[in-house]
């Protein structure tokens, strides 16, 4: 017997439930309402967003498999080689149980490019915590989330050896409690080896292998659309176990499967496990799906068929079989020791039927469950633009003592503590390791060189969503501009608070479209991502935080490039305008405590231009070293470039002597301001005039900031004045930070 | 030179060796599952790194029972080279084909990093073509490479020269704060008594080649080569 009760504690609302009525034409069973309630969560059916994700562009003379197709986007890299990629979210349940949560985010990213045929060749993540310093109860717990978070995403990437490269931590009081952990796989195949997650071909038999069904993640994409609560910790069983090591065998065994050519349609058990791989397999291939859950290997006899149904245990895969091809399977899966099950066939009626024996149990259309979900377009807010600074009101801080602090500030702070932790070595194609403005990988198989980068600048979202997200996509490319690569695909993640409160719902609008907008700018399709809403926890909705990841093709290896200045007596080159805006900054919020202002405006034409400046220059062999200008403006970049590579062993110090020469603004603007559009480069002096003289052709503004130096100092001089910093201690600053916050005892 | 490189099910660093050995000239390698109960006819046996088994119990703890490591057993006992790299090294120990242990590193936390390491001696085939004292820079990532073993152990490790590498700072000295682990007395690679089976933490195979920032790694494997030819 269904009641009202029951239905509202499976997130159903009553108009929801009506149109349930309406398909079946009679009221579901427990099961099926179950299974209504996880297809229909925000997880699996975008119900809130969708709308609004038409907006982006998804096509391209490149794009192989287009977002939302599939598990993953699909690119062209030219020579028969294309990369699958994507980003997904695991907030939720990386809150309540940080190691498992993060682990199995990984986990999850990993198969869901395994199973569109691609080897996983390399990851990234984007976390962002609660403030780490301090002694108060909050800290610890942000610590204690960070530092799960961290060795659970090196668990899994490290055991299943995929390395992991770059990303990118912040740290804000908005996400107290909920924490962001958004992971990115990037996988390589052959044109003719991309695989669907379709049931084709009426009569095939449909495998179910890898681990066992347990009682893990029951319901997990139900509670992941909920916001957290006091209670959440009593939804740790909603929280799924990872074991790396059997998604490594499923992942070798899976792939040796595909290269036989076997395998009619696969589908990865993620979210909603076994009812979202049935139901959408079958929607996919416009067939119908009949299996029995007496077949399904179980890790206890006694799971009953609701729990089957909505298990999210890890490390399963569906697989549709060619007819005739059983043994196949069998052989594979018996060589990698993963239990294997048929459980049941491809059906022509259009259902997701599923038996326990011979009693149905569950009997619905596939194609209305999987795309039909309703879709909702909740009431927005209207746009507010954030009133710009009042510079008046500002007290001008000591420079010295900022940088310093903009340094030992975590969110800008190095983040070896972090990759440390997770094997970045392992495959042997990490060219530019995590620490530069993007990482590099080279595909040995494809002999092609990638760089890709994931950014966000929640500070800019919080003040102005549609412009902070178009600055994230900007300034993503812009790193991988700095690395010397174009960019050939983006995947976002947005991550919002509860949409049906209207300046929610607004911000997740704006910044929709501004992503969209730096993907039309760039020329790039949006190859996929993942939303993540309802991120509040007790005290306050998270900042907006629109992450996008970019990926990059660099056409040869002289021309990748990383942040680092090289050696002593190379000129310095600012490429973009000096800029003035101090709004939504990061000197603003360290040195000021103030998180407010009109953030930086970004022009999308004059941002393209300046890539296509530096990415001649580095093509024409000019330059030594690129670095973008974000937080913490000029003067931060310029200490950055300073500090060298802190993976090799060998680095040296180096150090900077700049001239600003006179600008009569304040100090705190000229070096803190976060203008876009603007990158530090070097160059060898007897090439500096010649890189003049093109700069000068080139029409865009550049200024020649000055020279490298043997001598560990930054030395500024701006209006008169001359400012100093020792670098080895500008170091000790910003790589000290974390390390120091983490090593407390709790 | 013929080398086989085992292939654990969890194995993930069994394609990184075959890319470096390969690009040796004059070597052929292959890579051999672990439920083979031969390994003859090879020159090398590398135990490449990763997580063998998933080694949730302990690092290399169920590797040693595999079919193929009693094959190796008793190619080692003929003289066969065996190099054990990271969970290689982890699992020799476990066979007990190496002294001591590995056991979490002393922070608890895994590291991946380059690390500088001191070759102690050039007297073993690992270390033929590279001069004695001589800093290598390798990359390690392990979560489990403190090295422990008992005093008197130690002792005849020292006394017969089985410690290949230690982990040092810039200047070549063995310090603690070059120790990346808590390794004892900063062992980073030691080889038995018979100087043919070599265990390190550190990944030569990662880095044999400058795109990689690294190709300190080839010294290793150019000297088992040398041996080899001078065997002949």
């Amino acid at each position: 017997m269904i009641t009202p009760a029951l239905v509202a504690q499976h997130g159903l609302s009553p108009a929801e439930y009506e149109k349930i009525l309406s398909i079946l034409g009679r009221e579901p069973n427990l099961e099926e309402l179950g299974v209504f309630s996880v297809m229909w969560s925000e997880h699996c059916s975008y119900k809130n967003s969708r709308l609004e994700l038409r907006k982006f562009p998804t096509s391209g003379e490149k794009v192989l498999v287009k977002a939302g197709e599939e598990n993953a986007g699909v690119i062209d890299i030219g020579d028969g080689w294309a990369v699958a990629f994507k980003i997904e979210s695991h907030n939720h349940p990386s809150a309540v149980e940080p190691f498992q949560g993060a682990a199995t985010g990984v986990g999850g990213i990993i198969r869901d490019i395994f199973t569109m045929g691609a080897r996983p060749v390399f990851l990234l993540n984007s976390l962002r915590f609660g403030p780490i310093d301090g002694d108060s109860q909050r800290a610890r717990d942000n610590r204690h989330l960070f530092s799960g978070v961290v060795a659970g995403i090196g668990h899994y990437g490290n055991s299943i050896g995929v390395p992991t490269i770059g990303g990118e931590v912040y740290f804000d009081p908005s996400y107290n409690g909920n924490p962001l952990v958004n992971a990115f796989c990037l996988g390589i195949l052959r044109h003719e080896q991309i695989a669907r997650g379709a049931a084709q071909g009426i009569g095939n038999p449909i495998f179910y292998v890898g681990a066992e069904t347990g009682r893990d993640g029951l319901a997990g994409a139900a509670f992941a659309s909920r916001e957290l609560t006091e209670e959440s910790k009593a939804d740790r069983p909603a929280v799924q176990v990872g074991d790396p090591f059997r998604e490594k065998l499923l992942l070798e065994a899976c792939l040796e499967l595909l290269a036989t050519g076997c395998v009619a349609g696969i589908q990865d058990m993620g979210a909603a496990g076994l009812t979202c791989s049935t139901c959408e397999t079958a929607s996919r291939g416009g067939t119908g799906v009949e299996i029995d859950l007496n077949l399904v290997p179980k890790r206890s006899a006694d799971l009953t068929s609701y729990e089957l149904l909505l298990s999210e245990s890890q490390e399963r895969m569906l697989v549709i079989v060619k007819k005739g091809e059983e043994a196949t399977l069998q052989r594979i899966f018996e060589k990698w020791e993963l239990p294997y099950a048929l459980i049941g066939h491809v059906t022509d009626d259009g259902k997701m039927r599923v038996k326990r024996g011979d009693r149905v149990i569950v009997d619905i259309p596939a194609r209305v469950l999987a795309d039909e979900a309703p879709l909702y377009q909740p009431e927005a807010a209207l746009l507010k633009q954030p009133l710009p600074l009042d510079l008046t009101t500002l007290r001008e801080a000591d420079p010295i003592t900022a940088l310093h602090q903009l340094l030992a500030y975590p969110s800008i702070a190095s983040k070896q503590w972090v990759w440390r932790q997770y094997d970045h070595t392992v495959q042997t194609g990490t060219v530019v390791p995590p620490g530069s403005d993007a990482a590099v990988f080279y595909v040995r198989e494809a002999k092609k060189f990638l760089a890709a980068t994931s950014d966000c600048n929640a500070l800019y979202c919080s003040l102005d969503p549609y412009e902070g997200a178009k600055i994230a996509m900007a300034e993503a490319a812009r790193n991988l501009a700095c690395s010397g690569a174009r960019p050939i695909g983006a995947t976002d993640n947005l991550n919002f608070g509860n949409p049906h409160k209207p300046e929610i719902f607004m911000e997740l609008r704006a910044a929709i479209e501004g992503i969209s907008e730096g993907c039309r700018a760039f020329n790039i399709p949006v190859t996929g991502g993942n939303v993540s809403l309802y991120n509040e926890s007790q005290l306050s909705a998270i900042d907006p935080t629109p992450t996008v990841a970019l990926v990059g093709l660099i056409e040869k290896q002289e021309e990748i490039t990383t942040q680092y200045f090289k050696e002593p007596g190379d000129i310095i080159f600012l490429l973009g305008e000096f800029g003035s805006e101090l709004g939504g900054s990061h000197y603003l919020l360290i040195s000021h405590g103030r998180k407010e202002g009109l953030p930086p405006r970004i022009n999308f034409a004059h941002e393209k231009a300046i890539h296509e400046e530096l990415l001649a220059l580095i093509q024409g062999g000019f330059v030594q070293s690129a670095h973008d200008c974000s937080e913490g403006g000029l003067a931060v970049a310029l200490a950055e470039a300073c500090f060298g590579n802190s993976n090799k062993t060998d680095t040296r110090l180096l150090g900077a002597s700049i001239d600003l020469g006179r600008r009569d603004i304040r100090s705190d603007v000229a070096l803190f301001n976060e203008s876009q559009s603007r990158i530090i480069f070097s160059t060898p002096a007897h090439k500096a005039p010649e890189v003049e003289k093109k700069l000068q052709s080139s029409g865009l503004p550049f200024s020649r900031l000055g020279v490298v130096t043997q001598q560990e100092e930054l030395i500024i001089e701006l209006d008169q004045k001359t400012y100093n910093w020792q670098t080895k201690i500008l170091y000790h600053s910003w790589s000290t930070a974390i390390p120091q916050m983490m090593n407390r005892l709790n | 030179m013929r080398a086989a490189v085992l292939q654990f099910p969890g194995s993930n660093g069994d394609t990184d060796a075959l890319i470096a050995l390969r690009s040796l000239p004059g070597v052929s390698a292959d890579l051999l599952w672990h439920e083979e109960t031969s390994v003859k006819g090879f020159d090398l046996i590398v135990l490449p790194g990763g997580f063998s088994y998933g080694d949730y119990l302990r690092c290399g703890a169920i590797a040693r029972f595999s079919p193929i490591m009693q094959a190796v057993k008793e190619s080692a006992a003929e003289g066969t080279f065996i190099l054990g790299i990271c969970n290689g090294f982890q699992i020799l120990c476990e066979a007990k084909l190496l002294p001591g242990t590995l056991i979490a590193n002393r922070n608890l936390l895994f590291c991946c990093q380059e690390q500088i390491v001191r070759v102690e001696t050039d007297d073993s085939p690992f270390t033929k073509n590279i001069t004695s004292q001589s800093l290598l820079h390798l990359p390690i990532a392990h979560g489990e490479g403190c090295y422990v073993a008992d005093e008197a152990t130690r002792a005849q490790l020292n006394l017969n020269h089985q410690v290949l590498l230690r982990y040092a700072d810039a200047t070549g000295k063995a310090s603690k704060e070059a120790n990346p682990n808590g390794s004892l007395e900063n062992i980073a690679g030691i080889c038995n008594l018979e100087r043919n089976i070599f265990g390190l933490m550190p990944h030569p195979e990662r880095a044999c080649e400058e795109l990689l920032g690294s190709c300190d790694g080839r010294g290793i494997f150019e000297s088992i080569l040398t041996m080899l030819q001078d065997q002949q």
